[in-house]
């Protein structure tokens, strides 16, 4: 009697999760799906549960592929700025997460409340004076003046602090003894150590560059210089005529990303989940 | 030939200390070398190391937090536009509070008190049922709850905004359609503006939290379940009596980034009515804050709006330290 019970249970259960799952995906499905789909046709009646499959066509990815130069624009601009911000924050972030880790030098404790402490202020309050400072510095409508505040990560820092504690510290004094700088230890040997926390903040950091909207929006001035979510955002007019690069580009957009986290889920789901380690 | 000198000049560092070989031929380089190491000793030491690796680090912070969050605070007492800046004093907070500002705060708090109870909520359910023996394809669910948090929210919303089109034809009032109920104008009523925004988010940040949930159902010792069925305890009082409080750590932290998170929207209220919303139905504070600051160009003012978000955010992280214990360790 118990065990036909748990069954009818596991049953409803695991179907509620397929439907759950489902909801989940739907609109990234919907997406693909209506990319396939007539661009007028989306324009009228936007993305509809029915459809007839014999309008499906590529016309779509055709035009993205050939006639919209402004998009791939967007595109290696969004790359470009993905890429220079995960370098230099990573760069710097981990730096200072291992020696925060690793050393005993006065101030650290300092440093570290300093750390959670710019962990709280929200980027927001900072937009205005930031802006003004491009202003000065002539750097509006710049790769720089996009990536420059996604330097400071303090995320990321907190992040190799916390794996940075783990690693062995005898390392470290075996290499000195073998003559090795502090310096070429870090890089020789502990950042390597530390390949599965970059490879987390580097998602982080990247995914949050890629999909960053505010700042990109305040900086960048001109269409040939904005990012993906800038550029599509422009997209988005009641008289839309550009349904057709609207949503192939957005596809295009995202698909990258899914492949990565497919073949990275470890990593995605880490980088995603920083603020856990703490709690 | 460069590598070379380097490994001298390594050589040349170990040289005094141990002692090691004879190096003649290397002797007339030592002098000549003498200088630099001096520095690179100096730089090498392990009371100096700290120091270097943590600069970068510190130049960015007092160039890109610190002075904008000094700068903001006393942008919002001044006045400023091109060429012309004065202090006007309180000024800009006592016009804050007009109408517009008070839309937008009441937006944003019913935003964020719905976002957290969806989001707390229903993760802690979700997490316990995906935990449980009884469900099989466990990593599948997993990952595609978590796919959401991939697609930037422009794009996200740009779906939804497409789905939720006002024709009849949109899929959601098809969907309406075929219990009878005619269509809803989505992105025009207040109602239906906030149901959007909510959707979004909680559509996007579910998975994630979920993850939380999951992390935390795992610091459970497994004993404790045993105990309290051979004590004769319902799942339900298992759940309320031995998992709730083991998730209280991380229900506080979720809590906690979710009402900041909510305090601090944008986009969600940007890609359903870019600039403006009919009735200001989708405003929200940091929204205000972009269409004074940004587009107004009243950056005083606007900056007046950022120490107040400020504020508000202080006061929640401050709430969940206490709520955490983090003063009652005493280690600063």
């Amino acid at each position: 009697m118990k065990q036909k019970n748990h069954t009818a249970l596991k049953w409803i259960i695991n179907l509620a999760f397929v439907v759950i799952s489902f909801i989940a995906l739907f609109p990234i499905l919907s997406l693909l799906l209506s990319s396939f789909r007539p661009s007028s046709e989306l324009m009228r009646n936007g993305i509809s549960l029915t459809f007839d499959p014999a309008s499906l066509n590529l016309d779509n990815y055709t035009f993205i592929f050939t006639q919209a130069g402004d998009y791939w624009g967007w595109y290696w601009n969004s790359l470009a700025i993905s890429a220079i911000t995960i370098v230099l924050s990573l760069f710097f972030s981990s730096m200072v997460g291992y020696a925060l880790a690793l050393y005993d030098f006065k101030g650290r404790t300092f440093f570290f409340t300093l750390v959670l402490f710019i962990l709280m202020v929200p980027f927001e309050i900072l937009m205005l004076p930031l802006f003004q400072l491009m202003i000065t510095m002539q750097l509006v409508n710049t790769y720089t003046a996009v990536i420059l505040p996604a330097v400071v990560a303090p995320i990321a820092v907190f992040f190799f602090r916390q794996y940075a504690l783990g690693l062995p510290k005898e390392l470290m004094d075996a290499a000195r003894i073998d003559g090795s700088t502090e310096y070429g230890i870090f890089f020789r040997i502990m950042l390597p150590l530390m390949t599965p926390s970059l490879a987390a903040m580097a998602i982080l950091q990247g995914l949050g560059s890629w999909n960053n909207f505010l700042w990109p929006l305040v900086v960048l001035r001109s269409n040939d210089m904005f990012t993906l979510p800038i550029g599509l955002a422009t997209l988005l007019t009641p008289y839309g005529n550009n349904y057709d690069l609207l949503i192939a580009g957005s596809v295009m957009t995202i698909v990258p990303i899914i492949i990565l986290f497919i073949f990275f889920q470890r990593y995605f789901v880490a980088g995603l989940t920083v603020g856990g380690v703490k709690g | 030939m460069l590598p070379a000198s380097k490994n001298e000049s390594q050589d040349h560092y170990k040289h005094p200390r141990m002692n090691r070989k004879n190096q003649p031929g290397k002797r007339p380089q030592h002098d000549s070398a003498k200088k630099p190491n001096k520095i690179i000793n100096f730089l090498n030491s392990k009371k100096v190391v700290p120091y270097v690796f943590v600069t970068p680090f510190i130049l960015s912070f007092l160039l890109l937090s610190l002075y904008p969050t000094v700068k903001a605070i006393i942008m919002s007492f001044q006045s400023v536009l091109p060429g012309q800046v004065t202090f006007i004093g309180l000024e800009n907070y006592s016009r804050v509070f007009n109408p517009t500002f008070m839309r937008a705060l009441y937006n944003t708090s019913i935003y964020v008190l719905l976002t957290v109870v969806i989001l707390v909520i229903c993760p802690i359910i979700l997490s316990v049922l995906l935990d449980s023996k009884f469900v099989k394809f466990k990593t599948i669910f997993r990952a595609s709850l978590f796919v959401p948090a991939l697609a930037s929210t422009i794009v996200a919303g740009m779906v939804f905004r497409l789905m939720f089109g006002e024709t009849d034809t949109a899929a959601a009032n098809q969907f309406l359609g075929w219990f009878g109920i005619s269509p809803v104008e989505w992105r025009y009523n207040a109602w239906s503006g906030m149901f959007l925004m909510v959707l979004l988010c909680s559509w996007k940040w579910m998975g994630v939290n979920i993850l939380y949930f999951l992390a935390g159902l795992q610091n459970i010792p497994k004993e404790l379940y045993e105990a309290a069925e051979m004590d004769g305890a319902t799942i339900f009082q298992k759940f309320r009596f031995v998992t709730l409080p083991f998730l209280k750590p991380v229900t506080i932290f979720v809590t906690t980034i979710s009402i900041i998170n909510g305090f601090r929207m944008f986009e969600e209220s940007f890609v359903f009515w870019e600039a403006g919303s009919p009735g200001n139905i989708g405003l929200t504070v940091v929204g205000y804050l972009y269409q004074q600051g940004i587009q107004q160009n009243d950056m005083g003012f606007g900056a007046a709006i950022g120490v107040i978000l400020m504020l508000i955010i202080f006061i929640i992280s401050f709430i969940q330290l206490i709520l955490t214990g983090a003063f009652k360790k005493g280690d600063a």
